[in-house]
């Protein structure tokens, strides 16, 4: 049996179109056995499969879809109505997975979610976009009026008795969106700010409303999971960690792309599997997880991708975004790149996030510069020891696995830019001119 | 009038997806933004009116993400990927071409109003690094060569 659940071996054209989906990829098989099964047996079958969360979390699908409430009440003894939301709002640099997803298979996504919501007895859902997609949007809607003609949305779907209404929400701009919370808000046309938990979407969630928010390759990951059994797919990966994961490879490798991998392999290998270090030049450090993801350095590659074991290697496997840098990379600089991001998309709810990201990013821009001190290396770790765990949602958190990782992997490269006041990988006073533009300098 | 009948019958039209008519906020401004190229502070007048929600809602939604143009912006907005993995494969030396070939900075729109140039965050396409969105479209695997070549076949 082939060891690929979301894509093929070669490509197949026009995957996007429910014909090809259909005669070729056995499109919406795993929907019709779905509706012959009980609510409890889908949840029951996706726990079987031990598949991980795909967004950056990697919370367990199956039981995240058990926290669903049976049958919610409004005060009044009605029946609450339950959502389903799929978060295509990616954003994570590194990431590149949904894209390819939205474009070749948007009606894996479309029966994934329409499994889903049988399996959580959804009645309504959305696709959340992030609004950069343009011509994703374009394609996904094509694929919803498909499906809605051909009975696989809508009412009494494939005959069954199951009614499901599904559209997409173009989002506008906000990293902070892939966020649950802070996408329902959005959802709700809101600023997308996140919610304090609990109480958790499942029990308030769009809408107020129980809702479930899963990843688009989550939901993707559920259709072969369903047509062809769990066992296949909890087979591949770990014992923890099912089946194959897209893992997003980009930075300096030969050959930058998408790849569907066992979630045990290597970084080692994975890297190797991308044609290795671009260049043939030497490997430096890797994020292995979308730029949250605290960095690797080269000695330390020799770890599984699973959520596990990237988690005792002491970063994450987050979105499966793997960000390769080779030797020429000044980490200072890559840094300091990374925390000029978070500056820009902390929402500023909480202060130790927006107060604490924007003195990281000019603490970064100065070291960088060759205008820190060494005492900027203590203010860093102070700050971020007043940001993790202290905010609403994860993004403090966040901030912190680049700042922290890189200074404590690569402190030498911090301590130099400080002796020599200029990057030591780089010709005194070739800075990157663009960058200052934006940072003036300011003491702290 | 910004908010025209067509955009009120295109919001009336997908008002059945959602329980409030908030929701239609973001869809609204995307259709002003495609039809106006930005949201004026008349244009956010107009949309709370139409949603029914005090005018703060609206700007603080307008102000918050970033896709929405607060200012007109030119013909061809050219947005080009500054974060790790367009750095990583040479996306300041694309930026500095574009300011260079437009004789703008990063944030400029050029005197005849074609070209608005800016930079932006992670655009989810970074295994075909650099990359750049003008307009709805990606540009993506850019050189020098290339970024030189699009902006000389539409001055």
């Amino acid at each position: 049996m082939s060891n690929l659940f979301l894509t093929t071996k070669e490509q197949i054209a026009d995957t996007h179109t429910l014909d090809v989906y259909r005669s070729k990829l056995q499109g919406y098989k795993g929907l019709e056995k779905a509706l012959t099964m009980a609510k409890e047996a889908v949840v029951e079958e996706v726990k079987k499969s031990n598949l991980r969360g795909r967004g950056g979390a990697g919370f367990p699908t199956g039981m995240k879809w058990s926290f669903m409430p049976k049958d919610p009440k409004h005060p009044d003894g009605t029946l609450k109505p339950k959502y389903l939301v799929c978060n295509a709002d990616e954003g994570e640099p590194g990431t590149f997975k949904d894209r390819l997803l939205l474009n070749r298979y948007p009606h894996m996504l479309i029966e994934g979610m329409v499994v889903a919501a049988h399996g959580i007895g959804a009645s309504r859902g959305w696709i959340y976009v992030r609004g950069e997609f343009c011509k994703e949007i374009e394609i996904l809607q094509k694929a919803l009026d498909e499906a809605y003609k051909s009975g696989y949305l809508g009412k009494n779907i494939m005959g069954k008795g199951f009614d499901f209404e599904l559209s997409i929400y173009r989002g506008a701009g906000a990293y902070i969106c892939g966020e649950e919370t802070a996408l329902l808000n959005s959802l709700e046309g809101k600023r997308g700010e996140p919610r304090l938990k609990p109480p958790f979407p499942a029990m308030v969630g769009a809408f107020g409303m129980p809702t479930c928010v899963n990843n688009v390759e989550t939901f993707c990951a559920v259709v072969g999971i369903i047509r062809d059994g769990a066992e296949g797919f909890a087979k591949v990966g770990t014992e923890r960690s099912g089946g194959t994961r897209l893992f997003c490879v980009s930075g300096h490798v030969e050959k930058p792309g998408v790849y569907e991998l066992p979630l045990n392999i290597s970084l080692s290998d994975l890297i190797a599997h991308c044609g290795g270090v671009k260049d043939g030049k030497k490997l430096k450090a890797v994020i292995p997880g979308g730029a949250s993801a605290p960095m690797l350095t080269a000695d330390e590659i020799d770890v599984a991708m699973d959520f596990d074991s990237l988690m005792k290697a002491g970063t994450m496997s987050g979105s499966g975004g793997v960000i390769v840098m080779d030797e020429t990379v000044c980490i200072v600089e890559a840094a300091a790149r990374l925390l000029k991001f978070y500056e820009h998309e902390s929402c500023g709810q909480c202060s130790q996030c927006r107060e604490g990201s924007h003195w990281l990013a000019r603490l970064f821009h100065r070291l960088e510069s060759g205008e820190g001190e060494t005492k900027d290396l203590d203010t860093i770790a102070r700050l971020c020891s007043n940001m993790a765990g202290q905010t609403i949602c994860a993004f403090a958190d966040a901030v912190t696995g680049p700042a922290l990782s890189s200074l404590k992997k690569f402190r030498k490269e911090f301590e130099a830019h400080i002796t020599q006041g200029c990057c030591p990988l780089k010709r005194p006073g070739q800075k990157s001119p663009h960058f200052l533009e934006h940072h003036n300098h300011v003491t702290l | 009038m910004i908010v025209c009948e067509t955009t009120k019958s295109k919001m009336e039209a997908i008002r059945s997806q959602f329980p409030t008519e908030q929701a239609l906020l973001l869809p609204l401004l995307h259709e002003i933004q495609r039809k106006e190229g930005w949201i004026s502070e008349g244009a956010m007048s107009e949309a709370a009116a139409f949603l029914h929600l005090p005018l703060a809602k609206v700007k603080e939604v307008v102000t918050f993400y970033t896709m929405y143009n607060r200012k007109p912006v030119g013909k061809y907005h050219i947005q080009v990927c500054t974060n790790i993995a367009c750095f990583l494969r040479g996306s300041d030396q694309i930026l500095e071409c574009f300011e260079k070939k437009l004789g703008i900075s990063c944030g400029e729109t050029t005197a005849d109003r074609k070209f608005t140039l800016s930079e932006v965050e992670c655009l989810a396409a970074c295994g075909t690094a650099p990359v750049m969105q003008v307009n709805d479209d990606y540009h993506e695997n850019l050189d020098l060569k290339a970024c030189q070549a699009f902006i000389d076949q539409l001055s």
